[in-house]
C-alpha cells in the first residue's frame, strides 16, 4: 500500500492533475447560482473536488487540488469571486479549502472501492460522504478556531449551504458515471 | 491569461526575497495565534498598515485585500461581544485582520514566478524522499497553459450545443467538456513524452 502511493508519477497523471486543477480554476469562473428558496449563493466551484476524486482517483484527484491551492497561494485570483493569494489561507474558511484536498482523496478512495459496481446512487453517496460529511468535519471546527467562535454557531453558520451542495454531489454522480461509462480512468481495487 | 495579484514596486518589500517574506509571514502568523493579547494583536495590525505605506500602497490597496472580509468580521464582532466581551470581540477582529493583510502584502509585493521558484527551492532538499521538484514545476506551467484551453472547450461545447437548439441541464455540458478534455490530455501526454 504505502509502495503503491510512491509510485513515480507518469507524465499522463500530470497532464491529467494539472487539466483538473485548471477545471477547478474555470469552474470558479462560473457565475454564483441564486436559488430563491436558499439564502446563500451556490458555486459551482466544489464541484471541483467531487469530479477530481469521482473521475482521477484519490492520489490524482488530492494532488489537483493541492495544485489548485498552491497556484492560488502564489497569487492567482482563482477561487470564485476572485479571491486569492495568501490571505484567503488565513481567513475562516481556510478549513474548507484544505478540505478540498482530503475530499477529494476520501471520494477517490471510495470509488476505487467501489468502482466495479458504481451506479448513480453509489457515486451520489461517496460524494456526500467526501464533499459534504468530511469537508464540513475539516471546515467547520477550522472556521470555529480561526473566528474564535462556539462549533456550534460555525455548525448553524454553515447549514444553509447543505442543500447547494447537496444538488452539486448529484450533479457530481451523474457526471462520474457518466464519465466511467465513456472514458473510465479510475483503477478497481478491495 | 489570468493576471496575479502581484502589483510591481520598487520597495523594500518588493526587493525581499521571497523565502524571507514566507519564512516571515509564518513567524508572524504563529506569534499572533499563540499569544492571544489586545495589546499585541492590535500594534501587529498597526504595523502592517505602516508596512502597505512603506511598500507604496495607498489605503484603497489596503482596504480592497480586507473588503472581501468585512462582513466575517462584522459577524465576528458581534458574536465575540453576545458570547464575550469588548476586549474579546477587539483582539479576534484585529488579529484577523492583521493576518489576512499580512498575508495580502506578501502576495501583493511578490511576483508569482518568484514563489513558484520558492516551493521549488523548498522541495528540491526533498527530492531523495521522492518528491520530485521538476515535475511540480511541470504540474504548475501546465495549469496555467490548460485554464484558457479549458474555457475555450466550455466555449465551444456551448455553442454546438445552442446550434443545435438544445437548451439542456449542466450535466450535459460539463461530461462532454470533460470528455473532450481527457481526450486532449492524452496527446499532450504523448506529446511531452515525446519531445523528452
Amino acid at each position: 500500500m504505502m509502495r503503491k502511493v510512491f509510485d513515480p508519477m507518469t507524465t499522463r497523471d500530470i497532464v491529467l492533475i494539472a487539466l483538473f486543477a485548471a477545471l477547478m480554476a474555470v469552474l470558479g469562473i462560473f457565475p454564483p447560482l441564486t436559488v430563491p428558496l436558499i439564502a446563500v449563493p451556490i458555486t459551482a466551484q466544489s464541484l471541483g473536488p467531487m469530479l477530481a476524486g469521482g473521475i482521477l482517483g484519490a492520489k490524482r484527484g488530492a494532488l489537483s487540488m493541492a495544485l489548485f491551492l498552491v497556484l492560488v497561494a502564489v497569487g492567482l485570483p482563482l477561487l470564485s469571486g476572485g479571491r486569492g493569494g495568501l490571505g484567503v489561507f488565513a481567513g475562516p474558511t481556510a478549513g474548507f479549502l484544505f478540505g478540498w484536498i482530503v475530499a477529494a482523496a476520501v471520494i477517490g478512495w471510495l470509488t476505487e472501492r467501489s468502482w466495479r459496481s458504481l451506479g448513480p446512487v453509489t457515486a451520489f453517496l461517496n460524494c456526500v460522504i467526501g464533499g459534504i460529511v468530511v469537508l464540513y468535519a475539516i471546515g467547520i471546527p477550522a472556521l470555529a478556531f480561526i473566528a474564535g467562535i462556539p462549533l456550534w454557531t460555525a455548525l448553524s453558520g454553515s447549514a444553509p449551504f447543505l442543500p447547494g451542495d447537496f444538488v452539486k454531489a448529484a450533479v457530481a454522480a451523474l457526471v462520474i458515471v457518466a464519465l466511467k461509462r465513456s472514458y473510465p480512468l479510475v483503477e478497481a481495487r478491495g | 491569461m489570468i493576471v496575479g495579484l502581484y502589483r510591481a514596486g520598487n520597495s523594500v518589500l518588493h526587493r525581499m526575497r521571497a523565502g524571507v517574506k514566507l519564512v516571515a509571514l509564518a513567524l508572524f502568523g504563529t506569534l499572533l495565534l499563540s499569544l492571544p493579547s489586545l495589546w499585541l494583536a492590535a500594534s501587529a495590525l498597526f504595523l502592517v498598515c505602516l508596512a502597505y505605506a512603506v511598500a507604496g500602497f495607498g489605503l484603497h490597496t489596503l482596504l480592497a485585500q480586507i473588503r472581501p472580509l468585512l462582513i466575517v468580521l462584522a459577524i465576528l464582532f458581534a458574536a465575540q461581544i453576545w458570547l464575550a466581551d469588548l476586549t474579546a470581540a477587539g483582539l479576534s477582529v484585529a488579529r484577523l485582520a492583521a493576518l489576512v493583510l499580512a498575508a495580502g502584502l506578501v502576495t501583493l509585493t511578490t511576483r508569482t514566478e518568484d514563489l513558484v521558484g520558492a516551493i521549488h527551492a523548498t522541495l528540491s532538499p526533498l527530492e531523495r524522499f521522492g518528491v520530485d521538484a521538476g515535475k511540480v514545476s511541470l504540474a504548475i506551467s501546465l495549469t496555467l497553459r490548460f485554464i484558457p484551453l479549458v474555457s475555450q472547450v466550455v466555449d465551444e461545447v456551448k455553442e454546438a450545443q445552442a446550434a443545435r437548439g438544445s437548451r439542456k441541464p449542466v450535466v450535459t455540458l460539463i461530461v462532454p467538456v470533460i470528455i473532450r478534455l481527457l481526450k486532449s490530455a492524452d496527446a499532450i501526454a504523448e506529446a511531452i513524452d515525446a519531445r523528452s
